[in-house]
């Protein structure tokens, strides 16, 4: 295939950084120097070889955005020769992902969260500030081609979730360069940002990229948590020690389907928010006939208001990896892939740094633990967007392509990454397998409640007094939950919790009796989600975290299919108006719109963005009546 | 129209396919494996609208105008690419089917201009759309600025306008014109540069969400892109946002008359491939160059000469 390139150059510091990550071209085929014999045009050159690099797209325009800052036209080009990929379809992917800047932006960038966990701990009076102080933030409509900004200088922009709620008011400061820097900022204040805008040195006492991590309590001995805080997460010799790879071992004297029986007998269930059976899921995969398997780490929690996996992931990496080998075992995958979102710098670094003292020890690699099972990882990091947490979402980033959502069916068991057989899971339910071959399905499933089984970590934040990751098991009371973080701060009185995440529901004061459960939640017409449990006292402004909810799938939507495209603006611009007071035909219409939008997303919508867009707006609306007479008195 | 399927067109089978038992608004129906409820649904007569469908495309499934309720899934279901499976039970008419269709065609119809959409007024009655209740068009964005829109927090909505897609059409070159106030996205065109049919690649969906467009690298014009202007693209366009040149200059003068022209086919003089041209005459003057999609040959594909290169005819007319 013949491409047509804009025929823009790269600078010498473009092309090393792509270079790097790509290796050197080997001819005039994929961007090197013309004039050897392998310019001849042969099947092995330019052809299949190149393009079959698609999947490295991603990597290649981060690695251009990580060293100058923005998608270069002259590093644009030289990324598209390189792969064989067109243009147009390389700006594609580069204009999808917010952590990549398609127009010239200043090298340092700090990203201030102002979602719903932010906006509950003040982010919103802290983003007003700051534009006073240092002007505006990056604009969604920039002036004319270019963003009037110095390069030398830096910029700030408004951010979704940072995974950082626990530690809320968050940042993240990203600086391009030689060396990438990126600081994650808990309890962040206007001082501290301006420090970050005006000072070219960061501050050293940072804890390099350390972000704060409170600690959770642990319920449930043996559970998910027990090394965090305990075994260094930077040394396998420390995991070993603390009997990490033992189950490992043992699966591999299990045999594969001895593994799937004990998973299928847990009865665990996805912790990412879907809850599909994971060993079902993995036995649909190990007895697929076409091959190759593809085994997915989904690290990509952009949920609002979650965080576990970053605990899991930062404090114990090497569990992550462990777990990711024992079901590429037992789904006959050799190849795995990793895909943590571009937010979680620490979190990359330390599953990065336990990959490769894994594979340095035999743990991955061609022959694991001498007993000839061949299985290695791949690392992927997001670039900011939401949706490529949708699983087969995910493999289309990963595939180098726009992170669109596929329908299904086909299913990814049968039709996944690559198009090949592929299991998919989050990260909390890979930590959960270990104890799962250690102590056995049986023991696992004792735990918990009989239809929902083991323990589950929430992520408390918002206006709570002691904010961070709690596992309990199943069927504790949201109640004994909030008690365990000490509940609203004192003298304060909780008004609502909003339960999963943007894409779960409010529910009200008086409703906490609920049972954590699957079963429980269902019943009751919400749902845990992705664990999320956000507190909100008198002091939260309810409507405008509902608002901010609507803006951020109207952000977050791939566009894809109409009913998410254009119903998530819709839904946006009917809270607007009755928030301003502008309503068409008063609130009652409004909000009768506002249902029937909602029930065309959720009965159209491709993926689960657009199907669940509507439902913590309706819970709003219908749960805790914000927008009735009684509820329009008490906003 | 009867169209054969692109896979038939493509894929000759060598295997007689197995017969699917399925039963769609209660009528029992069998249909050989791998055929869509689309397809099968218009065995029985039963029409289904679509937009981002075409019988030469490999089905994207993104206009969700042609969703249908299959019984046991969550949610509805895209007939246009869903297979049949047996035992199926469909429904394509119900309150639950007709609601999504209307909100989606809603929906539309409030952020896109679809007056040169065929079919399109008709449809909206059908479904009883009411683009207005989601209040008056915002004012269209000045040129470029829909193409540069950055990803992440966006600018919040004027509670006085419903958001739109308008903007200039965007006039770049002699041969055909891109008006993206008319793009219900549907990918066609994105499908038909790329491996559908053109392998070109000139063009790709950039951005996200709403802001989500079709645009060449860096938004550059035609000329800069990879264009070679087959105009395949514009053959496929449902709503006329890609439109020859001379058909936009006429419908904007007022001349563009559907009713007074007269469609004939010939084959195409340029080259050996003997592609079927059906030439569309107003006035005596060739005003539009086309090739039928059942057509084995082209699929309704011709190259720049066969679309655009009949102005010779004329001239010879004029001297």
């Amino acid at each position: 295939m013949d491409i047509r390139l804009l025929g823009a150059e790269p600078s010498a510091e473009e092309k090393s950084a792509i270079d790097e990550i790509l290796g050197a071209p080997v001819s005039a085929w994929d961007g090197g120097e013309r004039g050897s014999m392998r310019d001849a045009h042969t099947a092995e050159f330019g052809g299949h070889s190149t393009r079959e690099q698609r999947h490295m797209l991603l990597p290649a325009l981060q690695a251009l955005q990580s060293r100058v800052g923005f998608i270069t036209e002259g590093g644009l080009d030289y990324v598209c020769a390189r792969l064989g990929v067109p243009p147009a379809e390389a700006w594609g992917v580069a204009t999808f992902y917010a952590m990549l800047a398609t127009s010239p932006r200043p090298r340092r960038v700090v990203h201030v969260c102002d979602d719903i966990a932010c906006r509950a701990k003040g982010a919103v009076k802290l983003c007003a500030a700051l534009e006073a102080r240092v002007g505006p933030p990056i604009s969604h409509e920039p002036e004319g081609d270019h963003v009037p900004l110095d390069r030398d200088k830096a910029a700030w922009m408004h951010s979704p979730c940072l995974g950082l709620c626990d530690v809320a008011p968050a940042a993240l400061m990203v600086e391009a360069g030689e060396t990438v820097m990126e600081r994650s900022i808990g309890g962040a204040n206007i001082e501290r940002l301006y420090a970050l805008l005006t000072e070219i040195k960061v501050p050293g006492a940072d804890g390099a990229n350390k972000p704060h991590i409170l600690r959770s309590p642990q319920i449930v001995s043996g559970g998910l948590l027990q090394r965090v805080g305990k075994v260094d997460p930077t040394s396998l010799a420390a995991y070993r020690a603390a009997g990490g790879y033992a189950a490992l071992a043992k699966a591999m004297d299990m045999g594969a389907e001895g593994v799937i029986r004990e998973v299928t007998e847990s009865k665990l269930v996805g912790r990412g928010g879907a809850a599909f059976p994971t060993g079902r899921k993995w036995e649909a995969v190990r007895t697929q006939k076409a091959q190759p398997h593809y085994l997915v780490c989904n690290a990509d929690e952009s949920e609002p208001g979650t965080f576990k996996d970053r605990v899991l992931l930062t404090e114990d990496p090497f569990a992550i990896v462990e777990a990711m080998t024992i079901a590429a075992f037992a789904t006959g995958s050799e190849h795995g892939f990793f895909y943590v979102r571009a937010e979680y710098p620490l979190a990359f670094e330390r599953m990065n740094g336990a990959i490769e003292q894994a594979r340095a020890a035999g743990l991955l690699g061609e022959n694991i633990l001498g007993r000839g099972m061949k299985f290695d990882i791949e690392m992927r990091r997001g670039a900011g967007a939401y949706i490529c947490g949708e699983e087969t979402a995910l493999f289309e980033s990963i595939e180098g392509k726009r992170g669109e959502p596929r329908n299904k069916p086909p299913f990814p068991v049968s039709h996944g990454l690559f198009g090949k057989p592929t299991a998919e899971n989050n990260v909390e339910t890979f930590a959960n397998i270990l104890s799962i071959i250690l102590d056995g399905g049986a023991a696992f499933a004792k735990v918990g409640t009989p239809q929902s089984t083991g323990t589950r970590l929430f992520c408390l934040s918002g206006t709570v007094r002691r904010p961070g990751v709690y596992e309990v098991p199943f069927g504790t009371s949201l109640r004994a939950l909030i008690d365990m973080a000490g509940g609203v701060p004192e003298g304060r009185t909780l008004n609502a919790v909003l339960l999963g995440g943007a894409a779960g529901g409010f529910i009200r004061a008086d409703e906490i009796d609920i049972k954590l459960t699957h079963e429980d939640t269902r019943a009751s017409g919400t749902t845990l989600g992705s664990g999320v449990v956000v507190l909100f006292d008198e002091t939260v402004d309810l409507r405008d975290a509902v608002l901010r909810i609507a803006a951020f799938f109207r952000d977050e939507s791939c566009g894809q299919c109409v009913p998410c495209r254009v119903g998530t603006v819709r839904q946006e611009e009917a809270l607007h108006r009755i928030a301003s007071g502008k309503t068409r035909g008063g609130v009652s219409a409004e909000l009768a719109l506002l249902n029937e939008l909602g029930d065309a997303m959720k009965d159209g919508s491709i993926c689960g963005l657009g199907q669940t867009a509507y439902s913590a707006v309706e819970s709003a609306i219908k749960r805790l009546g914000l927008y009735s007479e009684a509820g329009s008195a008490h906003a | 129209m009867t169209v054969p399927s692109f896979v038939q067109i493509r894929r000759p089978d060598r295997e007689p396919k197995k017969t699917i038992e399925l039963q769609i608004d209660g009528k029992a129906v069998k249909v050989p494996e791998g055929t869509t409820i689309l397809t099968a649904c218009r065995t029985l007569g039963i029409e289904i609208p679509t937009l981002c469908y075409l019988e030469t495309l490999r089905p994207v499934n993104v206009c969700r105008v042609c969703m249908v309720e299959v019984e046991g899934s969550r949610v509805l279901v895209p007939s246009c690419s869903r297979q049949v499976e047996a035992g199926m039970v469909v429904r394509t008419g119900n309150d639950r089917v007709n609601h999504t269709r209307k909100m989606v065609l809603e929906m539309l119809a409030s952020s896109v201009d679809l007056s040169t959409t065929p079919g399109m007024d008709e449809l909206l009655e059908e479904y009883d759309c009411k683009p207005e209740r989601y209040g008056p068009p915002a004012p269209p964005a000045a040129a470029g600025v829909r193409d540069a829109a950055v990803c992440g927090h966006h600018t919040p909505p004027n509670p006085d306008f419903a958001a739109t897609v308008a903007q200039p059409p965007m006039v770049d070159n002699d041969l055909y014109i891109r008006d993206y106030a008319k793009c219900v996205l549907c990918y066609k065109c994105v499908e038909a540069c790329g491996v559908d049919h053109q392998n070109t690649f000139a063009i790709a969906v950039a951005g996200r969400g709403f802001d989500a467009r079709i645009s060449t690298e860096l938004a550059v014009e035609l000329p800069d892109s990879a264009c070679v202007y087959c105009g395949n693209c514009i053959a496929v366009c449902p709503t006329g946002a890609l439109m020859a040149k001379r058909e936009f200059d006429m419908r904007s003068d007022g001349s563009w008359d559907e009713e007074k022209q007269k469609a004939t086919d010939t084959i195409c003089p340029y080259c050996g491939v003997g592609c079927t041209l059906t030439l569309h005459v107003q006035g005596n003057e060739i005003v539009k160059a086309t090739s039928p999609l059942d057509n084995g040959v082209t699929l309704g594909n011709l190259c720049i000469k066969g679309r655009f290169g009949w102005r010779f005819v004329q001239r010879n007319a004029e001297s």
